[in-house]
């Protein structure tokens, strides 16, 4: 073994704990956001000081799903739609273990949008990532639920139709204790924005924009993974607290249009059962 | 299971778990208290008629003993729900009636495949579809056993009586956490909603089988959640025990990794259908009736087979030598029990009389040549023994 590569094995990461090395390389696509959304929860896991025995991870189906077969907690990997109740299960069953959901768009507010507007009325004691890609990435670039008015997907090939759903708005309507917006340029407040939820009871929610270059980026004309960070940077203003988020949509391939994050619910009202 | 699960849950006496005594009780109620009995710790469920009565017992009940009842918003939630909470450690249980045990298909191909053990009790309505929501049928048999997509193992019993909903609700909860198997009570309208003597024993005398755990403490070498016992069913280590486990839907190997190989999948598979298939004598239960001399063979189960024993009386108080097989496991269906009846060498038909339009019957007439007679109504009404005298004559 040269120096460099002696070099290179002593270099442990600080999460490395928090993941199942043995797991990696992982399934995404060069560009994807996904990879940095697992560290900033790595990151937040670390930085709550909750006992990784102790956190659960819970993910649907989809890219997004994959996620919790990266992290060394204890991880569930479901089927489509359900991560949310079934995650409810365990929560309310054991009330001293955290709970992250994580999911894509389609898994969360398409399939499973049921489970996700129940379990915010609820308050259940869950911490919700919601991995927004547009689409849906593992099957190669459908339109879904939060496709915007206009994008192209290869069920759409003249360009989606309907409505999307503006999600903060939606679990805030849904009665969620917490509602956050970030994307994965925004490391530093995602982090936070997690670490805010895993403290709290009750319903949370961090919607982190992602890039999906393979099936979204290049039919949308968003480039690469790295030109769709760029785009965030250049078009994402900051407005935590904002209160009009019926306003606050996102059109991600109206290059005119700005996108508001923030950390803009944070109320206290009972958990459920917990 | 943690600390303080434990203490929410074994701090009540059993005593008020276990309604020690004999009861004039509804067979919904019976299967209720035979959950409590068992251990029963977290219900989901979504109300539907005619299981609903077995939920609204519960929610009174669970609760004062420190379990959780939870009403979900829909059927595919409630399993969701009752698989997350097996998983922390939960004997876990729903309710349901044929559109909601339609719903619950495919989770509970991810109970069978993540090996989460759960019960559910199909108190059964005629269908298909909405069909006659307050009225009797059968014919969730096939579904039970075939209903998700692909190849698993599952087991599946079938009370006749108030008294049987409660014991083979505790059968079920122990057959589903020795396995690791998803576990039903088919049950139908007339059984769940007939008032009968129901005898509870002592707490003591409950039999109660626990879930295997884990041979090594966490972090002393590596646990692997998949790797199979001698009987093909691995231990199993919950949420928050600290083995950091992975339970996945997709094809996995021991570790509990994704493993996307034909061979991998066959193996995983095969075993998932063997370890009931394998262990089938130990799970099969029947009773018989009259059946060692008899050239007629009436096969019938849950409120048929009450019709049944009575046609077979009349019969042989008429001289015909008439006998009752009555599967109380539907799944595995007890074959072998088929086989000695064929093996004495006296018996020339079968009659199967069921509410269905035929599902019970397919598995006799794979078990044997011999002619092999249906009498089938699609639901609604019970069939009446003197029915059942008639095809015995004919």
């Amino acid at each position: 073994m040269s120096t460099t590569q002696e070099q290179a094995a002593a270099i442990i990461h600080p999460f490395d704990h928090l993941m199942r090395a043995d797991r990696l390389p992982h399934i995404m696509c060069a560009g994807c956001g996904i990879g940095t959304v697992i560290h900033g929860y790595a990151r937040a896991i670390s930085e709550s000081g909750i006992d990784p025995d102790k956190h659960v991870c819970v993910s649907g189906i989809g890219c997004s799903g994959r996620a919790a077969g990266y992290v060394n907690v204890d991880s569930y990997h479901t089927t489509h739609g359900r991560a949310l109740p079934f995650a409810l299960g365990i929560a309310v069953h054991n009330p001293e273990l955290t709970v992250t959901v994580i999911s894509g768009d389609g898994d969360l507010v398409a399939i499973g949008g049921n489970h996700f507007i129940h379990a915010a009325r609820r308050n259940a004691n869950l911490n919700v990532i919601c991995i927004n890609n547009f689409n849906y990435g593992m099957t190669g670039g459908q339109v879904g639920p939060t496709t915007p008015v206009g994008a192209i997907g290869t069920t759409a090939p003249q360009g989606a139709i309907e409505q999307p759903f503006n999600l903060p708005h939606l679990a805030k309507a849904a009665g969620a204790s917490f509602v956050a917006r970030w994307t994965i340029l925004h490391v530093r407040q995602f982090m936070d924005a997690v670490l805010r939820s895993m403290q709290k009871n009750g319903f949370c929610f961090t919607e982190v924009l992602s890039p999906c270059p393979t099936s979204f980026g290049r039919r949308n004309k968003l480039g690469e993974g790295l030109d769709e960070v760029e785009l965030y940077r250049q078009r994402c203003r900051i407005e935590n607290g904002a209160e009009n988020l019926e306003e606050l949509g996102i059109d991600i391939v109206d290059h005119e249009q700005t996108i508001t994050l923030g950390n803009f619910v944070d109320i206290e009202r009972p958990s459920f059962l917990s | 299971m943690a600390s303080e699960v434990a203490k929410r849950i074994s701090a009540p006496a059993a005593a008020a778990r276990v309604l020690t005594g004999s009861h004039f009780m509804l067979g919904d109620h019976a299967c209720a208290e035979g959950a409590m009995a068992a251990g029963l710790s977290f219900f989901a469920g979504y109300p539907i008629t005619p299981s609903t009565e077995v939920a609204e017992h519960l929610a009174s009940r669970l609760p004062a003993v420190g379990g959780r009842f939870v009403q979900m918003e829909d059927e595919l939630a409630s399993i969701a729900a009752i698989i997350g909470a097996s998983a922390a450690g939960a004997r876990s249980f729903t309710a349901t009636s044929g559109p909601g045990f339609s719903l619950m298909m495919e989770n509970i191909g991810l109970a069978a495949m993540m090996e989460l053990p759960v019960v559910i009790v199909n108190v059964q309505r005629a269908s298909p579809s909405t069909g006659l929501p307050t009225m009797v049928g059968q014919s969730d048999i096939l579904q039970a056993r075939w209903g998700s997509h692909g190849d698993y193992g599952i087991i599946a019993y079938c009370p006749a009586s108030p008294q049987e909903c409660f014991e083979l609700t505790i059968a079920a909860f122990n057959a589903a956490d020795q396995y690791r198997v998803p576990a039903f009570i088919l049950m139908d309208e007339v059984v769940g909603h007939m008032a009968e003597r129901v005898v509870i024993p002592e707490a003591s005398k409950i039999p109660h089988v626990p879930r295997k755990g884990p041979r090594t403490a966490p972090g002393a070498g590596r646990f692997l959640p998949y790797a199979p016992d001698a009987d093909l069913v691995p231990p199993i280590a919950h949420a928050g025990d600290g083995y950091k486990v992975h339970m996945t839907g997709l094809t996995h190997d021991e570790r509990g990794y994704p493993l996307q190989t034909a061979e991998a999948h066959d193996g995983l598979v095969n075993r998932l259908v063997d370890k009931v298939r394998l262990n089938a004598a130990d799970i099969v239960d029947f009773e018989e009736h009259l059946v060692d001399d008899a050239d007629t063979i009436v096969v019938a189960y849950g409120c048929t087979s009450r019709s049944a024993r009575s046609a077979v009386d009349q019969a042989r108080a008429e001289g015909l030598r008439v006998g009752m097989l009555r599967p109380k496991t539907i799944w595995p269906f007890p074959e072998e029990r088929v086989r000695r009846i064929l093996g004495i060498g006296k018996v020339k038909r079968f009659i199967v009389p069921e509410i269905n339009l035929g599902q019970l019957r397919r598995e006799i007439e794979r078990l044997t040549q011999l002619p092999t007679l249906g009498l089938n109504h699609a639901g609604g009404a019970m069939l009446k023994p003197a029915a059942i005298l008639e095809k015995i004559k004919s």
